[in-house]
């Protein structure tokens, strides 16, 4: 019997980066098969393949055996393919029913809508699935595992028999994840195929037939679950090809530089997303994070640059309370930011490059002042950047868009850097650039750390993390879960830490 | 230079798309287009038509700049024009209770209509920074309450506390002369010919101008026009940048309310007062001047005396029957659906020629360096 989907040389390409390189993966009907991979791995890229929002710039796909090309949703719909999305689609307003047939509704003549008819096919699809839901509740009084159910169902009722869940578990407590697990299970035997993307490595290894593993947008295994650790998945996920990043002899100083003493930050439905962290970071030291994405890895980070607000608990840097200062303040006082996606919260990209240098530094000389900017200090010191950091351009009038990904790390790195900050915050320094531009930016942070900086490092590229870093610390669903030695670790341990797989008894500040 | 040619690709397309589909409206409205084209250029030549297209384009380009400056950071300011009338009036009751020397009198009128203006846009900026109220509806529902409520209810209780009231009185009371920006015609006749038909060129020009030039030095070398555009360029970089977000969205607001407060000195200055019928819809036209001019001080100048030039072109259509007046609409329209297209095409293509520039030029380099 030929496969449910059968994806052979699947490439992407988007504008300085290949987001799938030559993927091939196959589900069997029936089964469970999860996707996993860190962030930017490509898991995404291939879902929207798949389901027809993006068409792949090479590659073949089958479906049942047959090729297909598809232009839309609609197409892979007509397929029997059906998506639920890490974020629900869904109307509050309207019934359970309502919503389910939204955009697919039996109408009579006359545009009347059949609603018993519709009511009937429900109870159907319902009930071959083994799903119970009642269709005339409010979506709007629904918890949130159960306004999922709404979604599957909703994709089961078009007719889908191969379903692809985007992140599933990512809004569920635990409790719901069970639910949501059980459900899985009765969509199987109902004879449906799921495609399962997540990067929690014990939810992949309960619920999964066949795991599929993806790494910088190339299929690394493909295997089925049987006998699988997670150790083994989160080496597979990391990876250890790379060249090693070794730092010198310590250049660890007694100066405090950034220090965080029991911080708790809480979303917006007041549940926290870090919870009594407490880290010190010392003068010439790389403190590494290491951390499932997820974690609380950015909320950490926005707790100390300023954008989220501290609920309890204090920072400080270099001894100055900052804990309630502006960004603009903490920017001034020496924090240095390379954000983790340089697209979002890096670069302009439609304006020219000496004026994205002065980003984050605009009432700093040389490139202005509290009142008015210095065009001749920004573009000089842009220049000083581009010559100094090899930024890769012809000129610095040309915009940021217009730079290959590994030059505008270069340009972030290099802005921050020549700012001489007290403290620099790099996440995922070296995500999406080319190995030439990794080894610059490395370079450049160990030359950073030898002149006193102190650095707070987050990489999903382990290798990186123990290379670079003076201690590690694992956070974990928001907490601080074990301090390491970077000398006395590998990324085996490291990932046992971060799936929750290991403990450690204490893992606070020394 | 190539890149000069590049930028004017984008108007001199638009402008060229606009003249053929205008052209085939008029046909199609049985009219000879060429014969309309004639008769509005050729009035267009005349001394007198030139300076009320400037008094009609001077409003415009203020509003333009308005609105502009909330764009520039993605925020759609609607409400420019119940901001300009509100302080129009508010600015001329101000004006007529006082008698001042003209260096006094003057600047407290413009001062007024400026605080007015950036008092009553702040309301929106205020609601969106506290409440997460969208500023397009908050200014829209403003515009209502400015010209259907307060304006009115003000206005009546204000005619109210007149002696006698006939129809030469309506609208608020006369401000003294001294209150008046005076006419410029002096300046102008030096270079040319008298201007006759007792045409008076508006002194706000100068106003318009040093206006320009203002919003052009507040993206060019203010701290603050680097955050205003920092934020409309990616609002996240700016905020992780030091840019405090709301406090910039009620600054943008303010400031924009504050320019739009000088919309009516034009007017103001001309008729003395803040009359009954007040010229209304300039808060509106200037959105389209601002799109047209893609925000950009000089480019606005072009796109409102566009805009003028077809404003006051409608009349002479109309007396020479060549067209009907309506047309002058429809070229508007055009105009702006063609520039939308052209630049939305024109910065595709220069993005992947900037691309294909800096990948050359690298290889180039490298291959020296090889």
């Amino acid at each position: 019997m030929a496969p449910a989907i059968e994806l052979t040389g699947i490439t992407k390409r988007f504008p300085g980066v290949v987001a799938n390189d030559n993927i091939n993966l196959t589900v069997e009907k029936g089964e469970i098969h999860a996707i996993c991979g860190e962030n930017g791995a490509g898991k995404s890229t291939l879902m929207k393949i798949l389901y027809g929002m993006q068409p792949p710039d090479e590659g073949t796909m089958k479906v049942h055996g047959d090729v297909v090309e598809f232009g839309s949703p609609t197409d892979a719909i007509d397929r029997g393919i059906g998506m639920v999305h890490q974020h629900f689609m869904l109307a509050d307003q309207l019934t359970v029913l309502e919503n389910v047939i939204l955009g697919a509704e039996p109408t009579a003549a006359g545009g009347v809508i059949k609603f018993s008819e519709a009511e009937a096919h429900l109870a159907r699809v319902a009930e071959d699935y083994g799903l119970t839901i009642d269709p005339d509740d409010m979506v709007e009084t629904l918890e949130v595992g159960e306004r999922q159910r709404v979604e599957i169902i909703k994709v089961l009722y078009r007719g889908a028999e191969i379903l692809i869940l985007d992140e599933p578990t990512a809004v569920l407590v635990p409790q719901e994840v069970e639910a949501l697990f059980e459900n899985m299970r009765e969509l199987k035997e109902g004879g449906a195929t799921i495609i399962f993307i997540d990067h929690k490595l014990d939810e992949v290894l309960e619920i999964s037939d066949s795991i599929t593993v993806l790494r910088h947008g190339k299929t690394v295994a493909s295997m089925p679950n049987d006998g699988v650790t997670a150790h083994d998945l989160a080496e597979l996920m990391v990876g250890s090809e790379l060249p090693t990043p070794e730092t010198a002899e310590s250049t660890v100083t007694e100066r405090v530089g950034l220090d965080i003493s029991a911080v708790t930050v809480v979303d917006d439905d007041r549940r926290p997303v870090i919870e009594n962290i407490s880290l010190r970071i010392h003068e010439g030291e790389i403190l590494g994070i290491a951390g499932v994405e997820g974690n609380g890895q950015s909320e950490l980070v926005d707790a100390i640059i300023g954008t989220a607000a501290v609920t309890a608990g204090s920072i400080s840097l270099q001894g100055l309370d900052i804990t309630n200062l502006s960004v603009r303040k903490r920017r001034e006082a020496g924090i240095g930011y390379v954000p983790e996606d340089r697209h979002h919260e890096g670069l302009m990209l439609d304006a020219p490059l000496w004026e994205n240098a002065a980003l984050g530094h605009q009432t700093q000389a040389p490139y202005g002042s509290r009142w008015l900017m210095n065009r001749s200090g920004m573009r000089s010191q842009t220049e000083t950047i581009k010559d100094e950091f090899d930024v890769r351009t012809p000129n610095i009038d040309v915009s940021a868009h217009a730079l290959s990904g590994g030059n505008q790390q270069k340009l972030i790195i290099g802005r921050e850097l020549t700012a001489d900050p007290s403290l620099l915050i790099a996440a995922h320094p070296t995500r999406g650039i080319d190995v030439g531009a990794q080894a610059a930016v490395w370079e450049q942070i160990r030359d950073a750390r030898a002149a006193g900086l102190a650095t707070l490092l987050i990489s999903a590229d382990l290798d990186e993390l123990i290379g670079l870093s003076d201690s590690i610390v694992v956070m974990l669903r928001g907490r601080l879960v074990a301090r390491l030695q970077p000398d006395e670790v590998t990324p085996r341990d490291l990932g046992a830490y971060m799936t929750g797989a290991a403990t450690q008894e204490t893992a606070e500040v020394h | 230079m190539r890149k000069f040619l590049f930028s004017l690709s984008a108007p001199v397309g638009a402008f060229v798309l606009t003249l053929v589909i205008s052209s085939i409206a008029l046909w199609a409205f049985g009219s000879n287009p060429f014969a309309a084209y004639g008769d509005m250029l050729g009035h267009a030549s005349k001394l007198e038509t030139q300076v009320d297209i400037l008094n009609r384009a001077t409003p415009l380009y203020i509003s333009a700049v308005a609105a502009a400056i909330g764009f520039r950071m993605n925020l759609f300011n609607i409400g420019v024009e119940g901001q300009y009338l509100f302080a129009f009036l508010i600015a001329a009751q101000v004006g007529s209770l006082v008698s001042l020397p003209a260096v006094l009198h003057i600047p407290l009128i413009m001062i007024v209509a400026m605080a007015t203006g950036a008092f009553y846009a702040g309301i929106a900026g205020v609601l969106k920074v506290t409440r997460g109220v969208n500023e397009v509806i908050s200014t829209i529902m403003l515009n209502s309450i400015a010209v259907a409520g307060l304006i009115a209810w003000l206005q009546q209780r204000w005619q109210a506390e007149q002696e006698e009231f006939t129809s030469t009185t309506l609208g608020t009371n006369p401000i003294d002369e001294s209150g008046l920006i005076p006419h410029i015609n002096g300046i102008v006749e030096i270079f040319t010919r008298e201007i006759g038909q007792g045409k008076e060129l508006t002194g706000v020009l100068l106003v318009a101008i040093c206006v320009g030039v203002a919003y052009h030095l507040l993206l060019t070398r203010m701290r603050f026009g680097f955050d205003l555009r920092a934020s409309g360029l990616n609002p996240f970089a700016a905020r992780a940048g030091g840019v405090p977000p709301k406090r910039m969205i009620v600054a943008a607001m303010v400031l924009s309310g504050a320019v739009a407060g000088l919309i009516g000195l034009v007017e103001l200055s001309e008729k003395g007062k803040f009359p009954p019928n007040a010229i209304q819809g300039l808060g509106f036209a200037g959105i389209a001047v601002a799109l047209l001019g893609r925000n950009h001080p000089g480019g606005m100048v072009f796109s409102a005396l566009l805009f003028a030039f077809l404003d006051v072109s409608a009349g002479i259509l109309q007396n020479t029957e060549a067209a009907t007046k309506e047309i002058v609409n429809i070229m508007q329209g055009i105009v702006l659906l063609a520039a939308v297209v052209a630049y939305g095409i024109s910065k595709r293509f220069q993005e992947r020629e900037e691309a294909r520039e800096t990948a050359e030029a690298l290889r180039a380099e490298q291959g020296v360096m090889a």
